[in-house]
């Protein structure tokens, strides 16, 4: 037996010191089991069937000839499916539609389930999918997106709009204005690990290895679907491999709980990467309009921001681009607003900075247009601009560090040398530019619950319903707390992923790790009391808990962002249309950082996705067919080594009065990141490009001779 | 009689042989990870666009997902799971892990076998599309990023990790250098 305190030598500094990933030596030799490679036996295999057709009824499935395959054990599709109830509210809301499959024979885009053939081996079940007929009554579709289309419309939800002032009377009376309209293409979170689940029940409970952003959040999900005790349902995630947005309740989860249940034997259903294409979400185009209006010295007086995205027809998701402008800039007369249009296709869900990514990219370049207007370099005109409290909400900042970012940023880029004047540097067929953009993202927390215990071996355990995606959430956690413990890190063992350890934040909106952080301390600090009391610790430990909801609902309103400076070096060739990023810095302003090691892999991880967003990524559909043409990784390219120069990310000093001080970083590496490139790429060409990707086509149409006022 | 569909196979797999039978629709990636319990090889895309499968077949690199099982017999395979030297770790696999070359760890035993023929191949000569001088008399060119960032372009990383993942095969190559030179 152990003696109940954390150790006689107090440790500290975990914190904040770079750490390598605890399940790093899984990861590098193969070890790590992802959710799609767990061995169970008796497992049978499904695979998904989707529709042909953008809008319709189905009027047959044809599964006799199949039923008859080799190794076929069963169809499942509308006719014969277990019911579901898809109405509910979960943790974030009502569930996509798209979730409660097989419930009805209305077919709303192409790609929709509409079967699903489970066989004894994954062959088996490919060919007789690939068999299946289904017949379909089809229907007229539309699935043109486009500024200004009809159908457009104002959601009645909050947050939608916001305005102060008057806007058309402030621009009036601006020296310089501002009018530019700019847009951004459907994209998709393309995670290398395809979503992947098995289901079985065990001794009365259903039980899910999957590959999610939050174990509770499923479970508490596939409870309310399938009308189930929450307590009866165990969803586990241990590794996942990347999600970013698109790994939360899918069809392939709830296929494999009805199969699961129909055969009475685990199911495991994975998704192709090209049903990924139309089954997981992805980030709507968007078309945007930004006006800006101010004095000769660049003080805005007018600021606004229209933003158009697309929904499906049977569930509305908005991309809030126009949202970014609240936190950022002030102005007399200040509108944003997020609107949508309805279309026949699959609903589009939160992908990396959802809203930030595409709105930065209109507002700042927007920003780096004004510059050039009033003749002011892009950081003074920022600078100018910096508001002292929310520009909309009228809230203090909890901290913004954004000028130190651009300052340590200017100097470590070597900005203070630049020519502002654009299409000036060459080499050889390499025309040269550079460009920045200011970055932020917003700090929220969700409640969380957590676990310590003490074991008598004198380690311990927590135990808390965190996903890491690939973000290093175990690690972080991990020194998290071995500093409240005050022990070291190889003494402390999480456990994440696993919905029985109780609800907690899913991984997403940067508040993992604040979320749970919080809990961990929390509970860290629960357990300290108790074993401040003194006496032995007996076999199966002290356990310790916490749950952070009342301690968040004390929490003060503020405006609480991360911050950010962007910085990119490009070459234009203006021959072939080619555009290299030679460099990339970003300086963050983000509170707390856990782990330096593992911080920077997702400040950079971010950047190489504004990069990947500024020049190559563009999902097309096609307008006839209502489906897309490019839904594989030749056809929609996103950036591979060849691409991506050498980033660099560092951060500054953002002290907080915050209680746990910890922002988020996963999603404020992409913000502004597309701009600086855009913005640079005009400073080389003299050529604005407001449209993206900056394609080489869009290069070569736009041509490369200096002439102020040109774009593409 | 029905044409048959399946056949037994031996597969010779990081030194050990496999004896199975196997679909003759199956591909070498599924017979390793549906068969054989080697699941370090990843199923990125199963369209050769990714990379995540990469393993080494006599050597060489090759995409396990459009190889059929029944193709790779006689071949000498290894994968993520064979190329450590027991406890000890290949110099490709210690630089990924010290220097935090992956996030998710999905793409990265692709990467790590494409990166331990990327080594090999250009010490053994082979030129890249940004190599200068294509001679064979020319000898290896510089290790460069740029030559990595080429070579290495075959096998893709969603979460960004490629800068990390070219300063460990840089790292990586010039420790076995040094090691080659010290044998020498």
């Amino acid at each position: 037996m152990t003696t109940a305190t954390t150790g006689t030598t107090a440790v500290t500094g975990a914190v904040g010191t770079a750490h390598t990933r605890v399940e790093g030596l899984a990861k590098v030799t193969g070890a790590a089991r992802y959710a799609g490679e767990i061995p169970f036996a008796e497992l049978a295999h499904g695979w998904l069937v989707l529709s042909t057709v953008a809008r319709g009824r189905i009027r047959s499935v044809e599964d006799a000839p199949v039923r008859a395959m080799p190794g076929v054990l069963t169809v499942l599709h509308h006719g014969n499916a277990p019911r579901v109830d898809g109405d509910y509210v979960g943790m974030l809301g009502k569930p996509d539609p798209t979730v409660a499959v097989f419930q009805h024979d209305r077919v709303p885009y192409l790609g929709w389930p509409v079967a699903l053939v489970v066989a004894e081996t994954s062959e088996q079940a490919r060919e007789a999918a690939e068999a299946l007929v289904v017949r379909y009554d089809q229907e007229p579709h539309d699935v043109a997106f486009f500024a200004g289309r009809p159908g457009t419309y104002t959601p009645q939800t909050p947050g939608t709009e916001t305005e102060k002032g008057d806007l058309e009377a402030e621009l009036t009376a601006s020296a310089v204005v501002v009018d530019a309209e700019y847009t951004t293409p459907e994209e998709h979170h393309s995670s290398m690990e395809p979503h992947a689940a098995m289901a079985r029940w065990d001794s009365g409970r259903l039980e899910v290895v999957d590959s999610n952003q939050g174990s509770t959040w499923v479970a508490g999900e596939l409870a309310k679907l399938f009308s189930l005790d929450p307590e009866s349902v165990r969803v586990r995630s241990e590794h996942v491999g990347g999600a970013f947005g698109s790994k939360g309740v899918r069809p392939h989860q709830v296929l494999a709980v009805m199969a699961a249940t129909v055969l009475h034997r685990p199911v495991r259903v994975v998704l192709t990467r090209r049903q990924m294409f139309s089954l997981v979400g992805y980030r709507s185009p968007t078309a945007q309009r930004v006006r800006l209006g101010a004095d000769p010295d660049g003080r805005l007086r007018a600021l606004d921001h229209q933003a158009q995205s697309l929904t499906s027809t049977v569930h509305e998701f908005v991309e809030p681009s126009a949202s970014v402008a609240r936190a950022m800039y002030d102005a007399d007369a200040h509108h944003t607003v997020n609107q949508v249009v309805a279309l026949d296709v699959p609903t589009p869900t939160w992908m990396r900075a959802p809203g930030e990514a595409p709105g930065s990219f209109a507002l700042e370049s927007a920003l780096d247009e004004l510059a050039e207007k009033c003749g002011l370099d892009p950081i003074a005109l920022r600078t100018r601009n910096e508001p002292d409290a929310g520009p909309v909400s009228g809230l203090p900042f909890s901290s913004r560090n954004l000028l130190a970012c651009f300052e340590e940023g200017a100097r470590r880029f070597g900005w203070a040398d630049r020519d502002p004047a654009p299409g000036l540097r060459r080499e050889g067929r390499w025309l040269l530019g550079t460009g920045t953009a200011a970055a932020s993202f917003p700090t929220m927390v969700m409640p969380s619950t957590a676990a310590v215990t003490a074991e008598a071996d004198g380690t311990f355990t927590v135990r808390i319903s965190a996903a890491d995606v690939g973000t290093g959430a175990r690690t972080a956690l991990t020194l998290i707390a071995a500093d409240a413990l005050e022990v070291a890190p190889d003494r402390i063992r999480v456990r994440i992923a696993d919905s029985d350890f109780g609800p907690a934040m899913i991984a997403g909106g940067s508040m993992g790790t604040r979320s749970w952080g919080w809990a961990v301390t929390a509970a860290v600090g629960e357990l300290r009391e108790q074993l401040a009391l003194g006496g032995d610790i007996p076999p199966q430990g002290i356990t310790a808990r916490a749950d952070t909801t009342e301690a968040l609902g004390a929490l003060p309103e503020k405006e609480r962002h991360s911050f950010g400076a962007q910085f990119a070096e490009v070459a234009v060739d203006t021959t072939t249309g080619e555009i290299r990023v030679r460099r990339l810095l970003g300086i963050f302003a983000a509170g707390r950082i856990i782990n330096p090691l593992t911080a920077r892999s997702q400040f950079i991880g971010g950047m190489t996705w504004g990069l990947s967003m500024a020049l190559h990524e563009e999902a097309v559909r096609d307008q006839a067919s209502g489906g897309h043409v490019n839904a594989d990784f030749a056809g929609y390219h996103f950036a591979a080594h060849a691409d991506v120069p050498l980033i660099e990310a560092d951060w500054v000093d953002d002290p907080d009065d915050d209680p746990v001080g910890i922002k988020g970083i996963g999603e404020i590496g992409i913000v502004g990141t597309a701009a600086a490139i855009a913005n640079a790429v005009w400073h080389a060409t003299g050529v604005r490009h407001r449209n993206l990707p900056i394609r080489p086509d869009r290069v070569l149409l736009a041509g490369g001779e200096p002439a102020g006022g040109r774009h593409a | 009689m029905a044409p048959s569909t399946s056949s037994a196979i031996t597969l010779n797999i990081n030194g050990e042989k496999h004896a199975l039978p196997v679909d003759h629709r199956t591909t070498l990636l599924d017979a390793l990870r549906e068969h054989l319990d080697l699941t370090g090889t990843k199923k990125g895309c199963d369209h050769g666009q990714c990379g995540a499968c990469t393993v080494l077949l006599d050597g060489r690199r090759a995409v396990s997902c459009l190889q059929l099982a029944v193709a790779a017999e006689g071949r000498e395979i290894t994968t993520i799971e064979g190329v450590a030297d027991g406890e000890q770790l290949h110099p490709v696999q210690q630089a990924f892990l010290d220097l935090d070359g992956y996030q998710c760890g999905y793409c990265t035993p692709g990467q790590i076998c494409s990166a331990i023929a990327v080594i090999e191949e250009h010490a053994a000569g082979w030129p890249s599309a940004v190599t200068d001088d294509v001679r064979p008399e020319a000898g290896p060119p510089p290790l460069t990023a740029e030559e990595i960032r080429e070579r290495m372009s075959g096998n893709l990383c969603r979460c960004g990790a490629y800068v990390s993942i070219v300063q460990a095969v840089a790292q990586a190559a010039e420790a076995e250098q040094k090691t080659k030179e010290a044998a020498a």
